[in-house]
């Protein structure tokens, strides 16, 4: 595929860049899933990309298609009824959605890993942890039982496990939330992946745990110059850590921008809707702001832009042409690096 | 049974007692009908409606399969005391296991307590039963955290919101109930016509709408809100956290809401509570809880939630406790917070520390004098940059 061949709606298109330079490029990825009362389409052009030592957030509700943009990602789409129309998705300047099934699974486990939210489900009740850790280590690398415990154990510790060897053998449910969700970043890490993906990481969690869980998750990402994706639905949680935002909705993304500008300037009226609408910590509100009506049926997105029932800008044109995801400027034109709105009106939200 | 539940709670040592909560102005009821008179009375706004005294939840933790032998019990609520003010919103906040809900089940006696008294307009609810109990259930009503399991997939919002009526038909009298479950209906934002319909056919910010009719069927007084926006998205919290505040207007509500969420029990509380471990760490007026905390536990709290607003988190401290919280079955003596504070000294292995408005405080007007269980309390403002 040459660039010319691109959709209208990629993000802020910088001069001089090719998706082979990136360590992961999603480029108008589609998905739909064949259901007993029509198409579902779950994903509906998603771009995004991160780099080696980057951290990408990816913030959006619940439905709006995050996780199942990183199964897509990850390989793990159940297929049928899952279907990837349209898409590509470069790693290392390759796409992987060309690839055989054997070179995939290569790059899947050794190269990508991923990290559920339910950290207890993910884990096999069964088997000690320790015994689930080696595996790693034995599959993929095969060492012996016993370095493979000796290195699970070394892991262990790395994620901060108190007495390590001692509770190498223990099993899943002998451990709290936070812990459990601790040996799945270990079990993440095990053979040092380029890029990480985290759906949701800390949002089973308490939140003096969840902090100690992005501590541990950022530190690691910094040693090993790794790329993360974080999916969350709490902007909140990412602030800290992460370098640039994408805010997907029904399945596309609607706002691209640096994790500080989107929370000051937001250029998407439903960025600045979901922002309105959060209490704050530090002072007493008045009235919450609340966004009217739902997130709409993925059997049937309304034609435009799909926030359009919900959104209080929407005009005409909204309803008929869907806004490509454009580079947004300063009001005197100056370029905004990274950031990137789909809406008709970004100039108003931004600016007015 | 309930002999043995008595002894349990006759043996319960009142150590951990909260002294300085004012006194409970019970109400002497010699006949049901006077107890269900006092019930039934009306308490003044800012006034105390219900008054927790020491309340104490033990589960048994048993061994063997034919003959249980109790070898411990979950401490899930140790010895807590507050009061709830006619027409305030008392927020209940702290992580997970920390006995939340198992508050809640006590206050609507779902749950028998292990010790201590619940005072609802000076008859503690603990002990009553018969008609008054049904007096007091009906003015005590619920709303659950998940909307997705807590209705009843089979049957319609119809009957969903109409069943407290079959068990208090003195509220809706028979030929009167399906209108009465329209003006919910209504009152709660959704189409009456929907009456008919089945929870499956609404999304969860509009089942978690009918679980609150559902609670406001009966006209109650309080209501218990144990995680009611938790499950929700967030563009659908804000619409249900404004409905509820204006239906505490419009009938003269108290709420207790119990959540996770501290931005989110800040914007809807009067008054906030921090348990920890079965304890009540720290309680007083939202300004005085998230702007002057004296408590280690709720300034780590505070500091560890992430806000997004990159203003306000610059030059923020971020307290990151180590380790986990203890279990319950067996608490840290003396402070339970004691395995995670950064202040922990040796006073605190050995003594409880007492919920009171800390001594060098005390009798000032500074906002740090509020009820703190600390033996260190001091001011630290970890919310504002
Ligand atoms: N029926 C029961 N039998 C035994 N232990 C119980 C029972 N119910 C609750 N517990 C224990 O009591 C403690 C407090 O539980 P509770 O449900 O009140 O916590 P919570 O504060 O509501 O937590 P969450 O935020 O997770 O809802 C926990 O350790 C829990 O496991
Ligand atoms: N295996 C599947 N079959 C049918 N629909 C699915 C399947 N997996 C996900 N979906 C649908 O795709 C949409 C997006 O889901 P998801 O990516 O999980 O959302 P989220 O943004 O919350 O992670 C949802 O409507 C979901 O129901
Ligand atoms: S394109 Fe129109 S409907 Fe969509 S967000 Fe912008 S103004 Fe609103
Ligand atoms: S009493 Fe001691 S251990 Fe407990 S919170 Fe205060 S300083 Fe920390
Ligand atoms: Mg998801
Ligand atoms: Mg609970």
């Amino acid at each position: 595929m040459t660039i010319t061949d691109m959709p209208a709606d990629v993000p802020v298109p910088r001069s001089g860049e090719d998706h082979g330079s990136k360590l992961l490029d999603v480029r108008d990825l589609h998905v739909e899933f064949h259901t007993r009362d029509g198409i579902a389409k779950a994903v509906n052009g998603v771009n995004y990309s991160v780099d080696a030592g980057e951290t990408l957030a990816v913030l959006g509700e619940s439905g709006s298609g995050k996780s199942v943009t990183a199964q897509a990602i990850m390989g793990i789409l159940d297929m049928p009824p899952g279907r990837i129309p349209q898409g590509e998705i470069f790693f290392r300047g390759q796409d992987m959605l060309k690839m055989s099934a054997e070179e995939r699974r290569k790059i899947r486990g050794n190269k990508i890993a991923m990290i559920f939210q339910d950290a207890l489900s993910s884990l096999n009740p069964v088997l000690s942890v320790g015994y689930q850790l080696g595996e790693m280590f034995r599959v993929h690398e095969g060492l012996s039982r016993k370095e493979a415990k000796t290195k699970a154990i070394e892991l262990m510790d790395r994620v901060r496990i108190p007495a390590a060897k001692e509770r190498v053998s223990d099993y899943p449910h002998q451990f709290s939330g936070g812990m459990r969700q601790r040996i799945m970043i270990a079990m993440a890490m095990a053979l040092e992946p380029d890029l990480i993906i985290a759906d949701e990481p800390t949002t089973a969690l308490d939140v003096t745990v969840q902090a100690q869980v992005m501590e541990l998750l950022a530190e690691l990402q910094r040693e090993y110059h790794m790329g993360l994706i974080l999916i969350t639905h709490d902007l909140g949680v990412v602030a800290d850590v992460a370098d640039k935002i994408a805010v997907m909705y029904a399945g596309r993304i609607v706002e691209t921008a640096p994790v500080h500008e989107l929370y000051k300037r937001p250029a998407h009226p439903y960025t600045r809707g979901l922002l309105d609408s959060i209490p704050r910590l530090d002072r007493k509100g008045q009235e919450l702001y609340a966004i009217k009506g739902l997130p709409p049926n993925l059997l049937k997105i309304p034609t435009g832009c799909a926030f359009n029932p919900r959104c209080p800008k929407a005009e005409d044109i909204c309803r008929t042409d869907v806004p490509a995801l454009v580079p947004v400027t300063e009001q005197d034109g100056t370029e905004l690096p990274g950031r990137g709105s789909a809406c008709h009106f970004w100039k108003e939200t931004l600016h007015g | 049974m309930a002999d043995a539940e008595k002894n349990e709670k006759a043996m319960e040592p009142a150590a951990d007692a909260t002294p300085n909560v004012t006194e409970v102005e019970t109400v002497e009821a010699a006949t049901e009908d006077a107890a269900v008179a006092a019930i039934e009375a009306k308490v003044d706004r800012g006034e105390p409606i219900l008054q927790v005294r020491n309340l104490v939840k033990h589960f048994p933790l048993t061994q063997g399969i034919l003959i249980k032998r109790q070898i411990g019990a979950v401490k899930a609520v140790d010895g807590i005391s507050f009061d709830l003010y006619q027409g305030e919103t008392l927020g209940i906040v702290g992580e997970s296991g920390c006995g939340k809900s198992t508050v809640a089940k006590l206050l609507m006696t779902l749950e028998t307590a292990t010790a201590g008294e619940v005072f609802y307009k000076g008859q503690d609810i603990t002990r009553l039963s018969g008609r008054a109990l049904r007096a007091v259930r009906r003015n005590i009503q619920m709303v659950f955290q998940d909307p997705y399991t807590s209705l009843n997939p089979r049957m319609t919002v119809g009957d969903i919101i109409g069943e407290p009526f079959e068990i208090h038909p003195e509220v809706a009298p028979k030929g009167d109930r399906r209108r009465k479950v329209q003006d919910l209906l209504d009152v709660v934002g959704l189409n009456p016509e929907y009456i008919n319909r089945y929870p499956h056919q609404f999304s969860g910010g509009q089942r978690q709408r009918i679980g609150i009719a559902r609670g406001l069927a009966l006209n109650p007084e309080i209501i218990i809100c144990d995680e009611p926006v938790s499950a929700l998205d967030v563009s659908v919290q804000a619409q249900v956290i404004n409905l509820m505040e204006g239906l505490q207007d419009e009938f003269n509500l108290s709420y207790i809401f119990i959540a996770h969420d501290l931005s989110i029990v800040r914007h809807i509380s009067d008054r906030v509570g921090v348990m920890y471990l079965g304890k009540m760490a720290e309680i007083g007026s939202d300004t005085e809880i998230y702007d002057h905390p004296t408590h280690p536990y709720t300034q780590a709290l505070l500091s560890a939630v992430p806000v997004p607003d990159p203003e306000s988190r610059e030059g923020r401290e971020r307290i990151i406790l180590t380790g986990d919280v203890p279990s319950p079955a067996n608490p840290p003596s003396g402070c339970r917070f004691r395995t995670r504070c950064w202040k922990a000294q040796d006073k605190c292995a050995k003594e409880i520390p007492l919920l009171a408005i800390p001594e060098r405080f005390a009798g000032t007007d500074s906002p740090a004098a509020h009820e703190s269980a600390c033996h260190f309390a001091e001011e630290k403002d970890v919310v504002h940059a």
